[in-house]
């Protein structure tokens, strides 16, 4: 069975998930990919059709389990430098960005 | 037997009874550490020495300073006559995938090695405001994504302290190991898909994963946001049930967070085991496992040696008054792992996307064109190989043209391995069960470098633990026993929603009937001299 994660279906994805890969990493982790995938073929086998709804939770939460929405109300941070201080340059409390490439939409 | 070998109970009941203070308490923890643990994981760690190989290495921060100022402070609340606490002068530690406010919260990646948490998680929170004392942060698999603890990029990585040269289970390994050698009392941990339990097993000490919703995550650097919960590892069950109690409940920061009553985990635990009704299923004594060039499904029963302390367990209960009932089907349990293969990866790509050299973290220090080649760049050196792989496969099999195929059965199939837990665990069914006993882990720790490398096989480690992850219900690994090579063997109980305090009720029986047992006196390797 040839392999569903092609070089170019992989290249697209690292490009689309901002990745930088070196070529033993990006073989190493295509051959992982494919290797998983054999494994999520497994679903396949499984008789399921539309009656079987998705679960996004495991545990069921009620009107009376969920907690409460909270008003939406801005709340000040008690801290903000403490946060300022995490970020790798920071320029008059702005945090500095090389320039944004300008992309063309087709 | 020191200080730092007694449980958290006696701990706080010797402090209550003024017979130790919470400084002596931190001082026989440190010198604990001191003695086992060997160098902290580092990002330059250099050649692995002999040295290390004899260490535990459970740590990536040590927050001795801070832990000190905390050991003081529960020290003259006592003194003082305030109440200190249901934790006062525990020494704990935090698997570093949570914040702690003022310390390094890396979750063992390079991208986040410089971030300094701003805010402590919720769990942590409540921790120290019942006097807990955190000596320090506790090492993991990258993002927890792993079965070992050799993914981190902190290294040395934790070590076995039953065996040294085997793994100590993961992601929480360093949790465990903390826990297992004496380094603390307990641990917080996380599971997504077995990450409390599986290490818990490896390293012979008792594992709770609540039921999702039980603890809040807030302050947890997100893995799989429908998955992850935040638990104790502990040597007892009793201290198990007794951090349990402290992290609990509802939480402003955290929507998940169930409004659900919290039970007073310790008031019942001993009442027995008489009249409860315990499942066993052949499903869990057995695994599959894909071949790894055709991809063919094979299945098999589960060693001998893993399978009889849990027949063993279900004999010891039933002589308490328990009515175990046999071949209960949970016929979906094979599918736990392909199922979360996908939905795990879709959320950890849809987490990590975060990470990005900008607001917090790493960033890289060659230069760059633009926004785009800063973003490559920083996670392209700051994430390593399991973050990336999750990325990529979260992507490819959410992507507009896979996702039915994928996405979208893979979340049915999590409905039904949730039916099967209904249907075994409801009131009025056929099978009324309080709990499913089964093995927790399909091996014992197996030696390092033995998986790692296999993402494949290193998953199929948590086939037993992740069903319940999908289904949302609670599980604790309990230690049952070593093997023929002296590794500890674990039993695991799994129940309904929010049914904790009768899965610690089952395991103090457990531990009770298992008292006099030759093992229970066997210590870890690293703690014979």
């Amino acid at each position: 069975m040839s392999d569903p994660i092609t070089p170019e279906i992989f290249d697209h994805l690292v490009q689309l998930a901002a990745l930088e890969l070196s070529g033993e990493e990006a073989e190493y982790i295509r051959r992982q990919l494919n290797n998983q995938l054999k494994a999520i073929h497994e679903l396949e086998a499984i008789p399921l059709d539309n009656s079987v709804a998705i679960t996004s939770h495991g545990v069921p939460y009620t009107a009376d389990t969920s907690p409460a929405p909270r008003p939406d109300e801005w709340i000040p941070y008690p801290d903000v430098d403490a946060i300022l201080v995490q970020a790798p340059e920071v320029e008059d409390r702005y945090i500095v960005v090389p320039d944004i490439p300008h992309t063309t939409l087709e | 037997m020191e200080l730092c070998d007694y449980s958290a109970l006696e701990m706080v009941r010797l402090l209550r009874a003024g017979e130790v203070s919470a400084v002596d308490l931190l001082d026989s923890a440190l010198s604990r550490i001191e003695a086992v643990d060997g160098r902290a994981g580092s990002l330059e760690p250099g050649e692995i020495t002999t040295e290390d190989r004899m260490r535990v290495h459970s740590f990536i921060t040590l927050t001795a300073d801070r832990a000190r100022a905390r050991a003081q402070a529960v020290d003259k609340a006592l003194a003082a006559g305030e109440e200190p606490g249901l934790l006062a002068g525990v020494p704990v530690s935090i698997k570093d995938i949570f914040c702690v406010k003022g310390t390094p919260s890396t979750a063992a990646s390079r991208i986040l090695s410089t971030f300094v948490a701003p805010y402590s998680a919720t769990p942590a929170v409540r921790m120290e405001q019942a006097g807990a004392v955190i000596v320090g942060k506790a090492n993991l698999d990258e993002y927890t994504y792993g079965s070992s603890n050799e993914s981190s990029a902190f290294q040395p990585s934790p070590r076995n302290p039953w065996n040294l040269d085997r793994v100590p289970g993961g992601s929480s390994g360093g949790s465990a190991t903390s826990v297992a050698s004496g380094e603390v009392a307990l641990s917080l941990g996380t599971d997504t898909a077995g990450s409390i339990r599986q290490p818990a097993a490896f390293c012979g000490v008792v594992g709770v994963k609540p039921t999702y919703g039980r603890v809040s995550r807030y302050g947890l650097i997100a893995f799989g946001s429908s998955l992850d919960c935040p638990g104790p590892l502990a040597r007892s069950v009793s201290d198990a049930a007794l951090m349990l109690q402290v992290i609990s409940g509802p939480d402003r920061h955290d929507s998940t967070a169930a409004n659900v009553l919290v039970d007073d985990y310790l008031a019942n635990i001993e009442k027995g085991v008489k009249g409860l009704r315990i499942g066993l299923s052949p499903d869990y004594f057995q695994i599959s496992f894909p071949d790894p060039l055709t991809g063919e499904y094979h299945q098999q029963a589960v060693p001998d040696e893993i399978e009889s302390p849990v027949r063993r367990a279900a004999q010891l209960l039933k002589e308490m008054g328990a009515e175990v009932i046999e071949d209960v089907p949970m016929p979906n349990t094979r599918y736990g792992i392909p199922a979360y293969f996908v939905i795990s990866r879709v959320e950890a790509a849809s987490n990590l996307h975060r990470f990005d050299g900008v607001k917090y973290g790493y960033r890289t220090a060659r230069p760059v064109r633009d926004l785009s080649e800063l973003y490559r760049r920083t996670r392209g050196e700051g994430f390593g190989a399991q973050p990336k792989l999750r990325i990529l496969m979260g992507m490819y099999v959410s992507a507009a043209q896979y996702s039915e195929q994928y996405y979208r059965r893979a979340l049915q199939v999590r409905s039904l391995i949730r039916r099967d837990f209904d249907q075994v665990f409801d009131p009025n069914g056929k099978y009324r069960l309080d709990a499913l006993l089964t093995p927790t882990t399909p091996t014992a720790a197996f030696e390092l470098g033995a998986v790692y490398g296999d993402s494949v096989l290193m998953q199929y480690a948590d086939q037993l633990t992740v069903p319940a992850n999908h289904a949302g219900v609670p599980g604790i690994s309990l230690p049952a026993g070593l093997d023929s090579q002296g590794l500890p063997l674990s039993i695991q109980l799994l129940g309904r929603d929010f049914s904790e305090a009768i899965l610690l009720r089952i395991g103090r029986a457990y531990e009770q009937a298992t008292t006099q047992d030759d093992w229970r006196n066997v210590r870890p390797a690293v703690l014979r001299h």
